[in-house]
């Protein structure tokens, strides 16, 4: 999640912190077409129009590449690193019939029950 | 002249909503969240407000990136919730109120905050969910004002600018010639991160320092910078920028009457808090 720590504009003063993309101006415009895209899961029709030709909606947003590969493989860590924004790629989540323990436990590389168990092993902190 | 009797805060995890459509608030693994708000019930049926203002966060359902305010007021006669994507149910329409708006909007214009004014503004699971939550059979009667604060793309407001929008919006509604009560109300957090390897973090400990915060020192939070308040809340607990907003509202004396903090909710730290303003005028007399 290097994307951005060193573009003008991302608040170059700050460390990083640990597998926490920062959201700001290098990504919102890396990743714009995706998230655009995504917002368009508001949508039925356009969700609906998604699933029959995943491909072909991906481009008719004009996503690269590499956005378009990382959504047919599910990559929510590189859809993340491709300029995702969370709340958008919820949407996407919705579509897949994901929820968010199951989002949890696929950039984490826990089993579900694993992140489940992490969330409430908080309760002790 | 309009009256500020409390603030209230609560999370609004999109997954409350399927829980209070699927009646789960008994079910062991909502319980523990939706009890909190036995204590918040009663005090509203008490206190009868005649409005609230809710400060919240937008998650993609009326804003996009392509026109992202800081802040916003809506300043619409009626506010209407829609499809958000991820399958939660879709809520009936909320009442607004124009006079009530376009006062606050006219008041924070002249304290030099400069919002975007919405006359027409679809509301998410940010402001419904909380709305459904406390006022139950009178959430869709009740007139409302919703402001935004924008939690979503960096750079982001800071807690001691969220802060002092509040001390504007309280300053509006004391200023407001109508003799009635509003209640004031910041949703979102506690703590949580929905994104990255660092996905499913919680920070019980900074939780407990934001809640205290609302009635005993708020520097212990408006000092803290974005950076900072990412590291600490996890990506989406920024959204306590609601609850220090609304904290700011309260112009009185402020004491706690309630809390309640559970979690997991989803993968969040939940957080419920009810706040009595006593207005200083009021209290001297």
């Amino acid at each position: 999640m290097n994307d951005g720590a060193t573009t003008t504009g991302q608040g170059n003063a700050h460390a990083e912190i640990f597998g926490t993309p920062i959201f700001g101006p290098a990504l919102a415009q890396k990743g714009y077409a995706l998230n655009k895209m995504c917002f368009s899961f508001n949508d039925a029709a356009n969700r609906a129009e998604f699933v029959k030709n995943e491909a072909g909606y991906c481009a008719k947003y004009g996503l690269t590449v590499e956005q378009t590969e990382a959504m047919a493989a599910r990559d929510i860590l590189r859809l993340l690193a491709c300029g995702g924004n969370a709340y958008y790629l919820a949407k996407f989540a919705g579509i897949l019939g994901l929820n968010m323990q199951d989002i949890g436990a696929l950039q984490t590389g826990m089993t579900v029950e694993q992140f489940k168990a992490k969330l409430l092993a908080a309760r002790d902190n | 002249m309009a009256r500020i009797v409390g603030g209230l805060a609560t999370s609004h995890v999109p997954s409350i909503g399927g829980a209070m459509a699927k009646g789960l608030q008994k079910d062991p693994y909502w319980a523990p969240f939706f009890d909190g708000f036995a204590a918040t019930h009663r005090w509203l049926d008490d206190v009868k407000p005649d409005a609230a203002v809710v400060i919240y966060n937008d998650h993609g359902l009326n804003f996009f990136l392509d026109k992202m305010p800081t802040f916003a007021v809506g300043a619409a006669p009626q506010y209407c919730n829609s499809d958000e994507g991820w399958g939660i149910p879709v809520l009936a329409p909320f009442r607004g109120d124009t006079k009530l708006s376009w006062h606050i909007i006219e008041t924070l214009v002249g304290a030099e905050f400069d919002p975007v004014t919405c006359q027409e503004m679809l509301v998410d699971h940010a402001f419904s969910i909380p709305m459904e939550l406390f006022f139950r059979d009178k959430a869709h009667s009740l007139p409302a004002v919703p402001v935004v604060v924008n939690t979503v793309q960096h750079p982001l407001p800071s807690l001691a600018r969220c802060f002092k929008l509040g001390q504007a919006i309280g300053r509006a509604i004391e200023s407001y010639p109508e003799d009635i009560k509003v209640v004031v109300i910041g949703t979102g957090g506690l703590s949580h991160q929905l994104e990255g390897e660092r996905a499913g973090f919680i920070n019980t400990k900074f939780d407990k320092v934001c809640m205290d915060a609302m009635s005993g020192d708020i520097s212990q939070l408006t000092r803290i910078n974005q950076h900072d308040l990412v590291e600490l809340s996890g990506s989406q607990g920024v959204e306590v920028m609601n609850w220090v907003a609304m904290r700011g509202a309260l112009t009185g004396e402020v004491r706690e009457l309630h809390r309640n903090y559970h979690l997991p909710i989803s993968n969040t730290a939940s957080g419920i808090m009810l706040l009595e303003n006593r207005p200083r005028l009021a209290q001297a007399a």
